[in-house]
């Protein structure tokens, strides 16, 4: 790629999905923009950018700004997020929110749905103890493309089989031809929305929990500061933060911190430890 | 380490996932059908059984349910893995005492997750 044309992408990408694209990433905008050059009849990777320079409409920067997003998700990620979500933090809410029995989750880029959905299994199996109680489930993403997917809530076989107990696959899902269809009741746990993290977000209101997971990582210092700044304004003081395997709030800010024994789970700095 | 007995009556499957396996550091062992299967379990049963479904001699849901029967056969992991996807057959499976299921085709990044599901990882 031309030292130009980098820059141009890299500036797109910063700008509109806060993706700070590196050298070491550039073998990826072959493979993810060339169907985007294909698809508008445009001569190669060259002619693409000879297109977003001479008239960079709306849509063209949407299509190369989804392509280079990274979708991949698998329900129950880690499997242990899931389990301290069931057993630690589920019951810590239970106790703190009596008065209101609500709680409020966001999956703040959420890609196809697994995520979501997990959570939504996860209060399914755990329906006795919230009898009575009102659970809503935000999920959002910069990506529409992903969204439609999400919303639409059929998985592959190979899909289903990346981190989904057996007994949740029989249980909530149906078998649609070669695709496996979620429950519908599953399904309208969920509220989709698009959203820019880079963007202001505080009217989505306070959540208890929020999974900000695999998507810090591809933005720069900066933004993943000015992000979980943002996000700890949204949350109670006794509210609980998830980031992904790779992420840390360590170096970033000290506005959260570590939970003891639960790893990639975080609470404000103000609320001692558990 | 962990041992997992390999029991598939297609050779290129078993060293398939004798590969995967030895890569995730499990020892492995094979047989080619449910009798065999039990024989092996006899003398040393395993900690986890990866178990096709359609093989001569002793299929795999028999192996299971006589498996589960036998003196201390309650103990290892059972995790399926064959052609047979749908619901009533995963059911079935369940019923009998698998503790997972696998859909044939499967990768190392199924195999890893499942393990990782029953705690085996
Ligand atoms: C790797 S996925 C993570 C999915 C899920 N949270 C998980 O951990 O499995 C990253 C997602 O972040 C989304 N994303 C990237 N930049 C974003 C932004 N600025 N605002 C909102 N979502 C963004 C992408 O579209 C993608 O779906």
């Amino acid at each position: 790629m031309k030292p130009e044309d980098f820059e141009l992408l890299s500036g797109i990408l910063k700008e509109r999905s806060g993706l700070a694209l590196t050298k070491e990433k550039v073998y990826l905008v072959e493979s993810r923009l060339l169907p985007i050059a294909r698809q508008r009849g445009l001569d190669g990777l060259d002619g693409l950018m000879a297109a977003l320079r001479s008239n960079s409409e709306e849509p063209l920067l949407k299509d190369i700004t989804e392509a280079m997003t990274t979708n991949e998700s698998f329900f129950f990620r880690d499997v242990r997020p899931f389990e301290s979500f069931r057993e630690v933090l589920l019951p810590a809410l239970l106790k703190a929110r009596e008065a209101k029995k609500h709680i409020r989750i966001w999956c703040a880029a959420c890609s196809t749905g697994q995520e979501p959905y997990t959570l939504a299994m996860c209060l399914r199996e755990e329906a006795q103890k919230l009898a009575g109680w009102r659970t809503d489930i935000v999920a959002t993403d910069i990506s529409d493309e992903v969204l439609e997917k999400a919303k639409a809530g059929v998985y592959s076989q190979f899909e289903v089989q990346r981190g989904l107990p057996i007994q949740l696959l029989v249980k909530y899902f149906k078998k649609v031809g070669d695709m496996w269809q979620i429950d519908p009741a599953i399904r309208g746990m969920v509220r989709y929305s698009q959203l820019n993290l880079m963007g202001d977000f505080s009217k989505l209101g306070a959540f208890d929990i929020v999974f900000c997971r695999n998507v810090l990582i591809y933005f720069d210092q900066n933004l993943k500061v000015e992000v979980l700044d943002r996000i700890s304004h949204l949350m109670p003081s006794d509210g609980f933060l998830y980031l992904g395997g790779a992420e840390t709030v360590i170096g970033l800010t000290t506005k959260f911190m570590p939970m003891k024994g639960q790893r990639g789970v975080y609470h404000l700095a103000s609320e001692t430890a558990h | 380490m962990k041992t997992c007995l390999i029991v598939d009556d297609s050779k290129t499957i078993r060293s398939v996932a004798r590969r995967m396996l030895e890569e995730l550091q499990f020892t492995t062992v094979e047989a080619e059908d449910g009798k065999q299967a039990l024989e092996v379990c006899t003398k040393n049963m395993p900690d986890v059984i990866l178990l096709d479904w359609h093989m001569p001699v002793m299929n795999g849901i028999e192996f299971l349910r006589a498996l589960r029967r036998s003196e201390g056969g309650g103990a290892p992991v059972v995790v399926f893995c064959t052609t047979e996807n749908d619901i009533e057959r995963i059911q079935e499976a369940i019923g009998a005492g698998a503790n997972e299921f696998i859909m044939k085709p499967f990768d190392t990044g199924i195999i890893e997750s499942k393990f990782a599901q029953v705690g085996l990882l």
